[in-house]
């Protein structure tokens, strides 16, 4: 494990801001951290970087304890949009960063290159576009090869084609073997890049698993005349409306038994739940 | 060494800093050399100092108390306002968090602050004296005085200037860092070192207790050391305690501004 957090709590008053939540992040895998806005996620990032202490419970960021230099040397991170110096030219901001990190300003250019930032890398931050000023807040977590890199609502304020180009770089990231943890409240973009996702909702882990196994299995969705008849013929089946729901993959053994039965099929199609109904489900959110 | 090398790359290529030496530059000049030059020739108005005063104020031998007595109070608020620019605009810019996760301890991103705004207010010093010196032998012949390069005697001047000048810095550190923000940590900087102490000052005159308080505080100790090295002659500039425990009270300040921003920075949150 890369990442492991045990009872992990934050409280400010009476208030669990991260309540027990206990993670585990693997090595080369993408784990999308999800859930609503205001949920935990950047409180629990900022822990895992020692920004934030936690008021119980423990973490561990590639064996070491959380905020380390030890453990910040192997972590590159981006928390709630890039902070970096107004006045400074991208390169020099990177240069600075390099400079804190102790790793050779020739690995600036090199961050440059893999973020597509080197020809406005004179130009001053503050004339960077919001996508720009990202890519450049991923380019210094990409600083000195970090083992984990943890990207904390990386697509916050991008236009689309900003948000795609954010995945493609993440994608082309994992593609070499680098371990992301991934924060976003963005339910496809972490469907379509995280191998795992962990679900946090009112400080609390709900769920942590794959993507599949979230989603859960593929139901049948059967639309039969009459009804009830399908009902007491399949078993197992529940009935929903005027519809049947059906954990089998089987369509062809089903509409065979349906038909022999004189019982007029009309609609089969699967149906599986996305993961923003699974979401809203295990958040409450809508 | 890394954070030191990062913030002085960041503080060089930061306007403000240029911007605020240059204005101190520039009031050291007007106030030290211009204005005294034009009443001396031709004034009608000369604060109350003889024409000997005046020609002495800017003889090339007295620039260490030319550069010293500028720093308890005009010089002091620029060096406060650079520090307090310095440390509270990371929290509005978000360096901070940048600072604080890349890799060295807190307390190391913090001494690297530390030694390069101690770096930049040495040069800001140097250039005072340089400019001072430039100036002063600039009016000296022009008026045709017989003049000498400073003696020895400098470096009591030059040391007393660092010293207030680490003192100014270590208060604006310890706002910025108290206020999480450049804009509340220069608002009530300036208002300590141009207003309270004075308005206090004036309070002193009625009450014994308040006037001994004053002497102390950091804008009195500071012109206390100013005035003890032979600083006189401008705002802020005091007589009413011993260089040697101006210099012990502007120490301790340093020491508690500085480790009190430090230890602040150390266990706060970051959010």
């Amino acid at each position: 494990m890369i990442v492991t957090t045990e009872k992990l709590t934050k409280r400010y008053g009476d208030r669990a801001v991260v309540d027990e939540v206990s993670l585990s992040v693997r090595r080369g895998e993408v784990y999308g951290f999800l859930g609503p806005n205001g949920a935990g996620k950047t409180t629990t990032i900022r822990m895992l970087l020692g920004l934030v202490r936690p008021t119980s419970g423990a973490a561990r960021v590639l064996g070491e304890k959380p905020g380390t230099p030890r453990a910040l040397l192997k972590v590159g991170s981006l928390i709630e949009g890039p902070g970096f110096y107004p006045y400074l030219s991208g390169r020099d901001n990177l240069r600075v960063h390099a400079a804190r990190r102790g790793v050779d300003r020739t690995h600036v250019e090199a961050a440059l290159e893999q973020v597509d930032l080197m020809g406005a890398a004179a130009e001053k931050f503050r004339r960077y576009s919001l996508g720009m000023k990202q890519r450049l807040g991923v380019a210094a977590a990409l600083l000195g090869r970090p083992e984990l890199l943890i990207l904390d609502e990386p697509t916050n304020g991008l236009d689309p084609a900003g948000m795609a180009d954010m995945r493609d770089l993440v994608r082309a990231l994992a593609a070499q073997g680098q371990t992301v943890l991934l924060s976003s409240h963005l339910l496809g973009e972490v469907e379509e890049i995280c191998d795992r996702v962990g679900v946090i909702s009112n400080g609390k882990l709900v769920a942590e698993s794959t993507v599949e196994q979230l989603r859960g299995e593929t139901v049948l969705v059967i639309k039969a005349d009459p009804i009830e008849k399908a009902h007491v013929l399949i078993e197992g089946s529940s009935l929903h409306g005027d519809v049947l729901h059906v954990r089998e993959t089987d369509a062809g053994a089903l509409v065979r038994t349906l038909v022999h039965a004189d019982v007029d099929v009309q609609e089969v199609r699967p149906l599986r739940r996305t993961l923003e109904e699974v979401f809203f489900e295990m958040t409450g959110a809508a | 060494m890394g954070s030191v090398k990062a913030e002085l790359l960041r503080l060089w290529k930061w306007p403000a800093t240029w911007v605020l030496i240059g204005v101190w530059l520039v009031m050291t000049l007007t106030f030290g050399y211009v204005f005294n030059y034009l009443a001396l020739n031709g004034g009608t108005n000369t604060r109350s100092m003889s024409q000997q005063q005046l020609i002495s104020a800017m003889q090339p031998e007295n620039v260490g108390a030319a550069v010293v007595r500028g720093l308890p109070m005009f010089g002091g608020a620029i060096i406060l306002v650079l520090a307090a620019l310095a440390i509270g605009s990371g929290y509005g810019w978000g360096t901070w968090k940048t600072t604080l996760t890349a890799g060295p301890r807190r307390v190391s991103a913090m001494a690297g602050t530390l030694g390069a705004l101690g770096i930049v207010v040495v040069l800001l010093v140097a250039l005072t004296f340089v400019v001072n010196v430039g100036a002063s032998i600039t009016v000296a012949s022009l008026e045709g005085w017989d003049w000498s390069l400073p003696g020895l005697g400098v470096f009591e001047a030059l040391g007393a200037s660092l010293l207030i000048a680490a003192m100014w810095t270590g208060f604006g550190v310890f706002l910025g860092v108290v206020t999480k923000g450049p804009a509340l940590a220069v608002g009530l900087g300036l208002m300590w070192a141009i207003v309270t102490e004075n308005l206090l000052r004036g309070v002193g005159s009625l009450l014994g207790p308040v006037e001994s308080l004053t002497r102390v505080l950091p804008g009195g100790s500071a012109g206390n050391l100013a005035g003890a090295v032979g600083g006189s002659g401008a705002p802020g500039v005091l007589t009413d305690l011993s260089g040697t425990t101006a210099a012990l009270f502007l120490v301790g300040y340093v020491v508690f501004f500085v480790g009190a921003a430090t230890l602040l920075k150390v266990r706060r949150d970051l959010v």
